[in-house]
């Protein structure tokens, strides 16, 4: 008798639970501030709880001033963090100064808390290359095209397990978006065949600019992606604090210790913009949509952990976003008085030694500059 | 002393920064065990080990993205892509990260990648085999693309790439691998990875070429020769930058000009040359500049691939037009 299609594979089924391992999201304290896993949560002191929480308002505070720097035209491309606070701070704060940070645009507050200057950040949002000089920081500029620092991340990974060092990994990001890229499978690849210690964060923040989540791909949840090239992941509640740092924390050792790369995907929600060059999210989603992300804000369920435990008050925070804001308008000062960078400047880093053609384009321009 | 093919000279060439700098990391596809599909980096891996010559997986972006963060991590990489028109998979890489990487970091970071691949035409190779993409890739700032002419400047040029501080694109002629032999000298040696090289002198009309065609200029300026017409011949060696000077100075003394090269017509490393011999030279020219180049179509496949290639017939003819104008 002949065999009828589709009665001997079921692809259905294989369809319908291939997702399942990756869709337990690892969580600490859910939205509505209650904690879900005591014997982890009993697991941090009173002090790293607040110091959590100061980076969360840091970092708010930052995405605020910056987006005022940004309307008094004092900044160039910025991306606004708004909303992912938990995700980023809560992952860079599990690093140790021998890591490497591969960031994307939107990454420059854990690019801050890894060693750069928040002067630093704001020089290479205006436009200036020195704001990149990290001297012999292990940090990396952040990357533009979104699926590039996941090849070079596995790269440093690898040369990190050539140099030898037994407790160093490579760190990087990227978005929802950037897991369409080929770069992303490339680098997840190749750091699993080289078993290089690298760890790949995926932001899910829902919107690569005005392409939902589910548009970039059929596949339940985007830590699975990692599978296929026998690396392990983790699906986060990206606006849990406590959830995020310690599976970065986890995926941290488990790297370092030999046993290959490792993905965290982290669920979180751009609040706001994509960038704050003009993008406008009501042309593409609802505030309904967005109501229940500001619902599950990561402030507001630390803002209670910490409040019920009194360790917390809303004039300590006020005091705390003045004293945050006093800085960075201090940093932006030191920025703005930053010699600005000149045509000269460019040409003489093109290369290390300078071109004949370019040699003369230096002539040509220091004539120009120094009228 | 021994006389070795343009591809030995390369294995030598890289046998020499092996040994030399420990931190120097040969991998791509193939160049481990078998050491390259066309042998290239033979025997290597058995002298150094799998730590410093190694196969990856094959994606090439992956391949130059890796590269990057070797170098990232205080490694001098050089990697291998198998086939020049594989480099459309890594052209982000090239274009948009690694040649950019010095100036992003304000001059403090280096990115000393020798990107080695074989180009060229005349071997009938699959599709995406041939291709002379240096057109592509000299107008990226950051970005040194050089290809000898020969097996002593191979050598050379190889450990002056790997021994440069910015990303070197080392291009290997196919067709040159194995169909030329040169005295190389043993141990170290480096030619320099911008200036051209007059490789005939005379005095009637200079033709500039590099590559494959260098030796069909050559053949046209012997062929030349028995009319008593006396040709110089340029390789320029390196396709970004480009070494004027020495061509400059070739045109004052013989005041025509063909420029000859084995890519399509269209913009790119002849009509550069074209272009700085009109804008600074002109007045030392007395006839138009001539141009060989191929046609403007894509690479050809294999059966019409000998039609499609300036050869040493092309470019006599152009001379001897250049002449009689």
């Amino acid at each position: 008798m002949a065999k009828k299609t589709g009665q001997v594979i079921d692809f259905a089924s294989i369809k319908a639970t291939m997702s399942d391992p990756y869709k337990k999201t690892f969580q600490i304290v859910d939205k509505d501030a209650k904690i879900v896993n005591q014997e982890l949560f009993d697991t941090f002191s009173d002090d790293q709880l607040v110091d959590f929480m100061k980076k969360m308002v840091w970092e708010r505070t930052l995405h605020e001033q910056t987006m005022n720097f940004s309307r008094q035209g004092r900044l160039g491309f910025y991306a606004p963090t708004f909303g992912e606070e938990a995700s980023e701070m809560g992952s860079v704060s599990a690093f140790k100064d021998q890591d490497f940070l591969f960031p994307a645009y939107r990454d420059l507050p854990q690019l801050i808390q890894h060693g750069a200057s928040v002067t630093q950040g704001f020089l290479w949002s205006k436009g200036n290359a020195v704001g990149d000089d990290y001297g012999e920081q292990r940090n990396w500029f952040p990357q533009i095209i979104i699926g590039a620092q996941y090849v070079e991340a596995a790269g440093a990974a690898l040369g990190i397990k050539k140099n030898g060092e037994k407790d160093a990994v490579s760190f990087v990001y990227t978005g929802d978006g950037g897991t369409s890229q080929g770069d992303f499978y490339e680098g997840v690849n190749f750091a699993s065949s080289f078993q290089a210690p690298a760890v790949f964060m995926v932001q899910n923040n829902g919107w690569a600019i005005s392409v939902p989540r589910y548009k970039q791909t059929a596949a339940e949840t985007l830590a699975q992606k990692a599978v296929a090239s026998g690396v392990p992941s983790i699906q986060v509640d990206g606006m849990d604090v406590l959830a995020v740092y310690i599976a970065t924390q986890e995926a941290r050792e488990f790297a370092a210790a030999g046993n290959g790369p490792v993905l965290v995907e982290t669920l979180t929600y751009r609040y706001g913009a994509h960038s704050s060059a003009g993008d406008d999210p009501s042309r593409y989603r609802t505030k309904e949509e967005e109501k229940p992300w500001f619902d599950a804000d990561p402030l507001i369920r630390m803002r209670k952990i910490l409040g019920d435990k009194g360790l917390w008050s809303q004039d300590e925070e006020d005091k705390l976003v003045e004293e945050y804001k006093d800085s960075f308008k201090a940093s932006m000062k030191e920025a703005e008085n930053t010699p600005t960078q000149s045509v000269v400047d460019m040409l003489k880093t093109t290369f290390e030694e300078p071109t004949p053609q370019i040699k003369a384009d230096i002539a040509r321009f220091e004539a120009k500059e120094s009228k | 002393m021994a006389k070795l093919t343009y591809i030995k000279a390369i294995t030598d060439g890289l046998d020499v920064v092996l040994g030399e700098d420990p931190k120097t990391l040969i991998f791509g596809e193939d160049v481990g065990k078998n050491g390259g599909v066309f042998r290239t980096t033979e025997g290597l891996q058995d002298k150094y080990g799998e730590d410093r010559v190694f196969d990856t997986p094959l994606a090439e972006s992956g391949i130059l993205g890796l590269s990057i963060g070797l170098a990232a991590t205080g490694w001098r990489p050089i990697p291998e892509i198998q086939f020049m028109g594989f480099t459309f998979e890594a052209v982000d890489s090239l274009g948009g990260q690694m040649s950019r990487n010095r100036f992003r970091f304000s001059g403090k970071r280096a990115m000393p990648i020798t990107v080695r691949t074989p180009f060229g035409g005349g071997t009938h190779t699959a599709e995406m085999h041939a291709d002379n993409l240096e057109n592509y890739f000299v107008g990226t700032p950051g970005l040194r693309v050089v290809t000898p002419a020969n097996p002593y400047d191979a050598k050379g040029m190889i450990i002056s790439a790997v021994e440069n501080n910015d990303p070197v694109l080392f291009m290997e002629n196919l067709k040159l691998y194995r169909s030329m032999k040169d005295e190389i000298p043993e141990g170290k040696y480096t030619v320099p990875l911008d200036t051209a090289k007059v490789v005939r002198e005379g005095t009637d009309i200079t033709l500039v070429a590099y590559s494959a065609e260098v030796n069909e200029s050559l053949k046209a300026a012997d062929a030349l020769a028995k009319d008593n017409i006396s040709a110089e011949v340029i390789d320029l060696r390196s396709l970004s930058p480009i070494d004027t000077d020495t061509i400059f100075k070739s045109v004052e003394k013989t005041h025509k000009v063909v420029v000859v090269q084995e890519a399509q017509k269209m913009a790119g490393v002849g009509a550069q040359v074209t272009a700085e011999i009109a804008e600074n030279a002109i007045m030392n020219l007395d006839a138009p500049i001539g141009r060989v180049a191929a046609p403007d179509s894509v690479y050809p496949w294999a059966q019409v691939e000998n039609d499609w290639l300036p050869n040493a017939d092309d470019i006599e003819e152009k001379a001897r037009e250049i002449l009689n104008y």
